[in-house]
């Protein structure tokens, strides 16, 4: 019984966050509270594994929640799957916290909420009905908002944490109303009574449209990613990973939960909405990136993208299953669910690099960074890999799912409704796009951090990280590897979860040659990492050794060449802003950008500078404007608290006029 | 078997072909502004000459520094190897399709962008954003290709698209702007002009050789063979799927071999002799202005993809 294992392993990250509290300000209270959180989230994942692969589906109800419905567990493919995505996760920051927690300033204050985020989220994938998944994701929102505020004396965190608590509510809301509809007067809360049930077309349109603000707010999805970029680089490093890396996965699960599982068959007009939002959110998410000169920052805007790139999957999976293309729809889904595996793997190898950066450095802005590769050659290797596969380059893990999408696209011709025929080639460019904008952003990201020379003292004077973190790390790199050159075991572990929500698969990838990937038929297209890789390695050794046998190996270290004037000045390197530059230029209509330059007049010896101007535009036309409007409407009521009694008496009397007219209309 | 040799054999004519189409393309452009111009070898010359020179490291460079040429050269390589240049049927096509071809480039240039920042000089900085900038255009005008490419095909295999098109697809609308799309693309990748200029030393308008600045020895010649074979691959990928005539199909024997080289020499001759004389009668162009042009290179992919989507016919 699965399930019952992986609600153990709940029980205890509960238990150890209830130790943390009397143990979060002993020096050994970091050790127990991560060591055991480790261990449990391992095992927690290898039980996982063990279901998705033995495909069993199992479920127990508790005696607790709602009395005539307890609390109802389930771990069937796609939970069994998420499972893992979360737990491996789990491991990996622990595993990486046993090593960040003796950098940490106030450690207290993230030890007792670590373990409970975990096994919030745990319990979100295994609910069965509606009260125990909306329960198990109000505490997983809450036990990160208190990991958010864990320096909240700094003021901008402050503001993070705020942000974050209303957003929460707001997708919690639309959650709890999406439940509510599907459950119908009846109040069928458990999942498998909303399975059954048949909704008019309204209905399932509005549902949808509630999963989508509601777990889409929590994934990050244009125009709800406000609060993503303030609170995921405010939390401590092994944290930001977890809710960049983790949380937003528990979105996506909670949205395909919903829409592809609970919902039924919506039309094929969902698919067109979740395409136009994943493109758009996509290609927002990396042009804020790349403007972004804070590198938590800058990764927190990268998960905005590859949600964006994960929902193009979504849309094309619901677009496809609505015209009974089943193939095409399970390549679509698995393209989308191996993503979610490689930005897990990849966005927490990046955050805990960032974080190793930041311990290093005692900086955020990569303007103060540089030269690190030096001091911390084993992060930056590890860090270089986590960019290289979140720019979906081969051989890594990142290329492979987005190869797949660009495959499920290439069978969109097959469609019979124009709307999706005419905007699923322009999506197709929107990816395009955000895969090579993020390169770029990746090799500021990375050049402008780990390269040159250092940009102040403290980057000059930085240290390698310690070792459980390098593990961690490292052991994230080699999975990037692994998925990337084996994505035929990835594809075919997929296999129930599609099964299982579409009613079709992939081929089966395990009797292909060599280990490739086909995903429709060997005569379309192929893909083999493995050879690849091993292509790209004997070519480059065999290069290498003629040119050093045969020709020379001669060496000489000399000062930079810089075409004859080699300045002193770090200053004189390029910064990040100035890399961002051209590309600004291009997109700066995104920005509303605007830039000054003041130019001395001849003669002077007065500096030139250059004022850049961003506007947040999402931000400046959707939020601003309702905080106003809230704001004034306060402003307004705020005149009814000083009120006499006797207009008290007479608004009390209104209302109940009101209410039993009301009343009496109604009835 | 038959496939592996002629694998092999691609592996080795591309990449003694590459330096020799770099210098047809310098000799031709010597000759049309009426200089004498280094001679048709001097690029085998170079490489030699650099292979065996010490290399000069900048004291701020790092380990990426020495390992990024081995990985530019050993990715193009591997990419240039997959396009079928004389003859269809390469014994490991199916590794990888167009799509992941261009991705290998990709891995390239991103390493190249790296090491222009490793040595933290100015000019690598400004050759690396120019170059990313220019590469976030061009991939997705380059992918637009791809799908309009495997749509008449029906894939993405480009030895199945390579046959398609010996089959006979006909004339089509969306051919055409891939055409000129992918002329558009390939000219702003290999950094010719009006993009970049290969031969300048003007700091403040070069990428491409900003980023490479300073390399020098056995770094700078992978360097500079892996921009060769770039420049290989782009032209037998247009000779490949637009003039695919005189390929050798699969399993045919010497004979047809033979024929099917000659026919590529002609190719990548007049590919070579085109790009000569359009980069002598144009005029280099503002970095600003290099948005416009792969704008448009957008477009007219985008455009021939959405005329695929929409008529099967056109």
């Amino acid at each position: 019984m699965p399930v019952i294992v992986e609600l153990c392993c709940a029980g205890l990250l509960f238990a150890l966050a209830l130790l943390a509290l009397p143990a979060s300000r002993q020096g050994w209270g970091g050790p127990i509270v991560y060591g055991g959180a480790f261990g449990v989230t391992l095992a927690a994942c290898v039980v996982a594994v063990v279901a998705l692969l033995g495909n069993d589906a199992s479920a127990v109800t508790l005696p607790l929640g709602l009395p005539w419905l307890g609390m109802n567990f389930r771990i069937d493919a796609l939970a069994a799957f998420f499972l893992v995505v979360v737990d491996l996760g789990g491991a990996a920051a622990s595993l990486y916290s046993l090593g960040y927690d003796r950098h940490e300033s106030t450690p207290y204050r993230t030890r007792p909420f670590f373990p409970a985020f975990l096994a919030a989220m745990n319990l979100v994938v295994m609910a069965n009905d509606a009260f125990t998944f909306l329960f198990s994701w109000e505490l997983m929102s809450l036990a990160s908002w208190a990991l958010v505020m864990a320096h909240h004396r700094e003021e901008a965190n402050a503001r993070a944490g705020h942000v974050y608590l209303v957003m929460a509510s707001f997708g919690t809301l639309a959650l709890l109303l999406a439940f509510g509809l599907m459950a119908g007067p009846e109040g069928a809360y458990g999942f498998a009574a909303m399975r059954g049930a048949h909704h008019a077309p309204w209905l399932s349109a509005l549902v949808l449209a509630l999963a989508l603000l509601g777990a889409g707010s929590k994934a990050g999805i244009v125009p709800l990613h406000v609060w993503l970029p303030l609170a995921h680089p405010a939390a401590p490093s092994p944290v930001s990973a977890l809710m960049s890396g983790v949380m937003t996965k528990v979105a996506v699960y909670g949205f395909v939960r919903i829409v592809f599982d609970l919902l039924g068959p919506p039309g094929w007009w969902p698919g067109m909405v979740v395409l136009a939002l994943g493109g758009a959110t996509a290609v927002m998410g990396v042009l804020y990136a790349l403007m972004e000169h804070d590198l938590k920052r800058l990764l927190a805007y990268h998960t905005v993208e590859n949600i964006g790139i994960i929902f193009i999957g979504l849309g094309l999976a619901l677009a496809f299953s609505a015209n009974a293309m089943t193939e095409a729809a399970a390549l679509a889904l698995t393209a989308s669910l191996f993503h979610v595996f490689n930005h897990m793997v990849f966005k927490s190898l990046l955050f805990f690099g960032a974080g190793a950066a930041q311990v290093a450095t005692g900086e955020r802005d990569m303007e103060r960074m540089g030269g690190l590769i030096r001091a911390m050659p084993v992060t930056s290797f590890a860090f270089l890999i986590g960019c290289v596969s979140i720019s979906a380059l081969p051989p890594f893990n990142g290329f492979v799912s987005e190869w797949l999408t660009f495959q499920a696209i290439l069978l969109s011709p097959a469609l019979p409704q124009w709307g999706l025929k005419i905007m699923i080639p322009g999506v197709g460019a929107l990816l395009a796009l955000a895969a090579a904008l993020a390169a770029a952003c990746f090799v500021k990201a990375f050049g402008i951090t780990f390269l040159g020379r250092p940009r102040s003292a403290a980057a000059a004077k930085a240290r390698e990280s310690d070792r459980l973190s390098l593990a961690a790390m490292l052991g994230l790199a080699t999975i990037c590897l692994l998925a990337g050159t084996l994505p035929g075991f990835v594809i075919d572990a997929l296999a129930p979860v599609t099964r299982s929500l579409l009613g079709g698969t992939m081929p089966a990838q395990s009797a292909n040659p060599w280990l490739s990937i086909v995903p429709i038929t060997a005569g379309r297209s192929s893909y083999n990492g493995l050879l690849v890789f091993l292509f790209m390695v004997i070519s480059a050794s065999l290069a290498a050794f003629a040119i050093h046998r045969f020709a020379t190996r001669a060496l000489r270290r000399g000062p930079a060449w810089d075409c004859g004037f080699p300045d002193p000045s770090p200053m004189t390197q390029y910064s990040a802003g100035s890399f961002a530059q051209p590309i600004r230029r291009v997109f700066g209509a995104v920005f509303a950008a605007r830039e000054r330059v003041t130019m001395p007049p001849p003669g002077s010896t007065a500096p030139a500078t250059i004022h850049v101007e961003l506007r947040d535009l999402v931000w400046e036309s959707i939020y601003a404007p309702i905080g106003r409007a809230v704001l004034t409407a306060a402003d307004r009521l705020n005149r009814m608290q000083f009120l006499t009694i006797r207009r008290y008496l007479s608004l009390v009397f209104a209302a109940l006029v009101v209410l039993l007219t009301v009343l009496a209309i109604w009835i | 078997m038959v496939g592996l040799a002629v694998q092999g054999m691609q592996m080795l004519l591309v990449l003694l072909a590459a330096p020799l189409l770099t210098g047809l393309v310098r000799c031709l452009k010597a000759r049309l502004n009426r200089r004498r111009g280094p001679p048709l070898l001097q690029p085998y010359r170079d490489l030699w000459r650099l292979l065996n020179k010490e290399v000069v490291l900048a004291e701020s460079a790092s380990w990426l520094f020495r390992v990024s040429p081995y990985v530019i050269f050993a990715s193009t390589w591997v990419a240039a190897a997959l396009v079928p240049t004389f003859a269809t049927g390469l014994a490991f096509s199916w590794t990888a399709d167009l799509i992941a071809i261009i991705a290998f480039l990709g891995t390239g240039r991103f390493f190249l962008a790296l090491a222009g920042m490793d040595v933290g000089t100015s000019f690598g900085g400004i050759g690396s954003s120019r170059e990313m900038m220019i590469a976030s255009l061009a991939e997705p005008a380059m992918i637009m290709i791809v799908f309009t490419l495997a749509l008449i095909a029906g894939s993405t295999q480009l030895s199945t698209v390579a046959a398609a098109m010996v089959a006979g697809v006909g004339l089509r609308v969306s051919l055409a702007l891939a055409l000129v799309a992918l002329i558009m693309v390939a000219i702003a990748e290999n950094g010719r002009i009006p993009i970049d200029n290969p031969a300048t030393h003007l700091e403040l308008t070069m990428v491409h050789e900003a980023m490479v600045l300073e390399y020098s020895g056995r770094h700078l010649a992978l360097i500079e063979l892996a921009a060769s074979l770039q420049l290989v691959l782009y032209l037998s990928l247009i000779a490949c799927v637009f003039a695919p005539w005189g390929m050798a199909a699969a399993g045919t024997g010497a004979g047809p071999a033979l024929v099917g080289i000659a026919a590529w020499a002609v190719k990548l001759g007049i590919g070579g002799a085109f790009l000569a004389l359009f980069e002598t009668s144009i005029a280099k162009m503002r970095v600003f202005r290099v948005p416009n042009f792969l704008g448009a290179a957008l477009m007219l992919g985008l455009l021939a993809t959405l005329l695929r989507f929409v008529s099967a016919g056109m």
